[in-house]
């Protein structure tokens, strides 16, 4: 079980609110990423569930018990750190086996947990080694180790592969997602990328300033961000954001329109602009166009083979039906 | 990478730091040699190095004026004994200090830093006189416990700066596993901070060792460790230079040794942890 | 970053070591206080209330006090000075690629071992005696007439000697300050055009700073309460009467506890003013 509530939790550090009071429901099982740019307040929200820091005001339900004053080592939850935080002075099987130790098992139990993880997360060959010999990698992995023995009833994860080169980020990223799939625990995982939050989670929630700015599914928060902060913040590239007298055509201080949503249309389009810098990457490209009367050049997605060049004029049009407008507020308009 | 240096520069570089270092040395070597001596061999002019008669005699002198391991065994009581105890003491407050700063940690610290600086002689007295009324006065264990105090500020400071090196989310992962705090400490604290606790250990036991004020003051016969073995040559007494320097090579050859087989922790203990 | 269960674990943490401070700091401190008004010489049997400040003034307004503060300012200073300069220089030469480093380096911290009673004796008997000491012989060999060290210039072999002491603890944090000095900086400024003496002067000292706070500060801590050393060799003779050498005399050799008590109470405030100084200066330094 793994059922966790927020109740008007509140974080201050002295004269200083980093998270105003903030309600949110975590259900058994589920995959939820905290994503927001950094000092949003989403690392104090998960420590503040881990017990590592003390909430001001309101209160932690975990299955239905308060756990606002309990310690970090009696919540029953798990936790992987940024740094993985491994025991340096301990082999890996010592490392995987110490919250076991903790808990009192017997050796046999212990070993027999132990030598399971390591054969799921394929560390076997690396059991007597100490974390100083080896890769990046394998550190993550010794550190989920440590967290899965437990049989923890949430796992936190804060930003666990911010420190791996970007080949490896996207094989852990599968291994965690896998893992969710097999054990069907709860995860909450704290990161400042996007394309993290929207691959793996069940349930984003993306953080501004303490506050939570929006929850909701991956696609939901990609087709109805509630307001300009959401809209810009997930999507990659970001949403096209344009304000001033194009966004009143609209009715809106607003509008946004997604990259991909912008069509490069021939002899005429709703907006005339100039090719700046394109980015190839084959499978797509982007252009960045800068149109007459609008602030920020437009991002354009187009097909991989498309040639444009630096100079070129080109005619963009807008899917209507994606068209987002948000009104003086920065709130969405339906 | 190393820079690209002309062997002559090289050769000259090493010139000077092996004179300048064998000059800094040199009052210790000779103190050794002389020891050897007889003592007209130790006031000839021009002095002799090496081309004497070596003998073992003042030695044998020494030991019979006063007997040697009775203070070697004081002194390594009393260093041994309050660098324990010190160790004991400031762990817990260094982990306090290190991974739950307040507002105040820094001027905690520097209070007891300051401790240091309250000149020993100003409460000597007093001290005296307690020892006297208790029954403690040259007793091993009032030694140990000034000495323990004396050092306290050190031993708290330096293990302070090493625990700082250990990252804080190491012990909060510590406290995720389950640990409480006296797990945390000895399980996860403690053996990460083993080179670092290592050179506290060696630099006070050097320094407890060496501590010439409290030792000469508070002891007569019974705790009465090598400093004061050593003082009782202090007055000039005929030729003496030979017997002087058997007794000086017999009160600092325990830590000289020492110093040689641990040098690497004592080389980062040296540096009182202020210096990375 | 912490939380109440830590705070609280915290305090009670450092409870043992800020009350054994405490303890040992407050008591004697009170009793000397108590002390530093009485009329108190044990020798003669004399233990008389109410002095109020006359120890004070008598020990404030003796010639013996004012010189003992310039002597003590003068060894510190002294040998501050003379270890710093010349663990700078030392370090500089030791960071140089040179053959048998690691052997240097254990002749040059070697004196550090040695006890301060064992090197006072062997400065005093073996090289400075006027007779039978090393540097007679050697003044005699180049002709020249043999000089009284403790005698005809003795602050400045006390503060020799203390300096041999002090040297190799200078030098040896200087060199590991030096030897984490960021190389790819050095080689920066050398493709800038900046030469050795301008790369010292601009890169490596101010790299330095922070060290030589940290040697400054360990240093006075110790040389503030220097006392085998002027034991050992003048016994406080000759204008080598340090302010804790002159409260010395004062409680145990002439067994005037009363003045002695004051004469420490006024060291316990300069040294405190020192401290309080230091603290300002090197805490900032510091971040320790």
């Amino acid at each position: 079980m793994g059922r966790i509530t927020l109740d008007k939790v509140r974080k201050a550090f002295g004269d200083v609110e980093v998270i105003p009071p903030l309600d949110l429901r975590i259900e058994d099982g589920e995959f939820v990423v905290f994503v927001g740019p950094s000092g949003c307040g989403k690392s104090t929200l998960l420590r503040l569930i881990a017990g590592l820091e003390d909430v001001t005001d309101g209160e932690i339900r975990i299955d239905g018990t308060d756990a606002t004053r309990l310690s970090p080592s009696k919540r029953g939850l798990a936790m992987v750190f940024q740094s993985y935080a491994l025991y340096p002075h301990m082999s890996v099987r010592k490392n995987i086996a110490f919250p076991l130790k903790m808990a009192g098992l017997s050796q046999d139990q212990i070993d027999a947990k132990v030598d399971g993880a390591a054969k799921v997360l394929n560390l076997d060959s690396y059991l007597d080694r100490r974390p100083g010999q080896l890769s990046g990698g394998q550190r993550q992995r010794v550190a989920i180790g440590r967290a899965i023995v437990r049989e923890p009833s949430a796992f936190l994860f804060d930003e666990p592969l911010s420190n791996l080169d970007a080949a490896l980020r996207v094989g852990m990223r599968l291994e965690i997602s896998e893992l969710h799939k097999r054990l069907a625990t709860t995860m909450i995982y704290v990161t400042h990328d996007q394309v993290e939050a929207m691959t793996m989670a069940d349930k984003i929630v993306v953080l501004n300033a303490g506050r939570i700015e929006q929850v909701g599914s991956p696609l939901d928060l990609y087709r109805a961000p509630r307001n300009v902060f959401v809209a810009g913040f997930i999507g990659s590239p970001k949403m096209n954001l344009i304000t001033g007298p194009e966004a009143a055509k609209h009715n809106a201080q607003t509008i946004g329109i997604r990259p991909e949503h912008l069509a490069v249309t021939d002899g005429s389009g709703t907006w005339t602009g100039k090719v700046g810098v394109s980015e190839h990457l084959g499978s797509d490209t982007f252009f960045h166009v800068t149109v007459e009367g609008f602030e920020t050049p437009l991002t354009v997605r187009a097909g991989g083979e498309v040639s444009l060049h630096y100079g070129d004029t080109i005619h963009l049009t807008p899917d209507p039906a994606q068209l987002h407008r948000f009104d003086a507020q920065g709130l969405r308009i339906a | 990478m190393a820079r690209a240096v002309t062997t002559r520069r090289k050769i000259a570089y090493t010139a000077l730091a092996w004179i300048i270092g064998l000059t800094i040395f040199f009052p210790i070597l000779w103190t050794i040699l002389t020891s050897f001596k007889t003592e007209a061999a130790a006031i000839a002019d021009p002095p002799v190095f090496f081309n004497f008669d070596w003998t073992l005699e003042n030695y044998a002198v020494v030991q019979e004026r006063s007997d040697y391991m009775r203070y070697l065994w004081n002194s390594v009581a009393l260093a041994v004994g309050s660098t324990v105890f010190g160790i004991i003491i400031a762990v817990p407050a260094a982990w306090s200090m290190a991974f739950v700063p307040a507002k105040r940690t820094k001027d905690i610290l520097m209070w007891m830093l300051s401790t240091k600086m309250l000149p020993a002689v100003g409460v000597l007295y007093p001290i005296r006189l307690i020892l006297i009324e208790t029954g403690l006065l040259d007793s091993k264990a009032a030694l140990i416990f000034i000495l323990m105090m004396i050092n306290l500020p050190i031993i708290i400071w330096m293990l302070y700066t090493y625990f700082r090196e250990i990252p804080g989310e190491i012990l909060e992962a510590a406290r995720m596993d389950g640990a409480g705090l006296k797990a945390e400490i000895l399980y996860v604290l403690t053996p990460m901070a083993i080179p670092g606790i290592a050179s506290t250990v060696l630099l006070n036991i050097i320094l407890a060792w060496n501590e010439a004020f409290w030792t000469l003051t508070l002891t007569t016969i019974d705790a009465a460790p090598l400093t004061a073995f050593i003082a009782s040559y202090s007055s000039p007494e005929g030729l003496f230079y030979a017997k002087l320097s058997a007794a000086s090579t017999m009160a600092i050859a325990p830590i000289l040794i020492m110093g040689w087989f641990s040098q690497k922790q004592l080389v980062r203990g040296l540096t009182f942890g202020a210096v990375k | 970053m912490a939380t109440q269960h830590s705070r609280s674990a915290a305090r009670v943490m450092m409870a043992p070591a800020v009350f054994l401070l405490l303890v040992w700091m407050l008591v004697p401190l009170i009793l000397t206080l108590w002390f530093s008004t009485l009329d108190y010489r044990p020798m003669r049997g004399t233990f008389d209330c109410c002095e109020g400040l006359g120890n004070y003034t008598r020990f404030v307004t003796s010639s013996a006090f004012l010189s003992s503060v310039v002597t003590t300012l003068q060894l510190v200073g002294g040998v501050l000075l003379i270890t710093v300069i010349g663990g700078i220089l030392l370090a500089n030469l030791l960071d140089q690629p040179i053959w048998g480093q690691g052997v240097v380096r254990i002749l040059v911290i070697a004196p550090f071992f040695v006890m301060p009673t064992v090197s006072a004796l062997v400065w005093k008997n073996m090289f400075m005696n006027p007779v039978n000491g090393l540097f007679a012989h050697l003044f005699k060999a180049l002709g020249l007439q043999p000089i009284d060290w403790l005698s005809q210039a003795p602050l400045f072999s006390i503060i020799l000697i203390v300096s041999w002491q002090w040297l190799p603890f200078a030098t040896l944090i200087l060199l590991t300050a030096i030897q984490s000095l960021d190389s790819e900086q050095m080689e920066a400024a050398e493709m800038d055009g900046a030469g050795p003496i301008s790369r010292f002067y601009h890169m490596t000292l101010p790299h330095l700073a922070r060290s030589i706070t940290v040697v400054v500060l360990i240093q006075t801590i110790f040389l503030l309460s220097i006392f085998a050393e002027i034991y050992v060799t003048t016994g406080g003779a000759f204008g080598t009467r340090t302010l804790t050498y002159l409260v010395y005399q004062r409680v145990i050799e002439s067994q005037n506890v009363g003045l002695g008590s004051a004469g420490g109470i006024i060291a316990v405030i300069l040294a405190n003013i020192v401290a309080l100084v230091l603290m300002r200066v090197v805490g900032k330094n510091l971040d320790a």
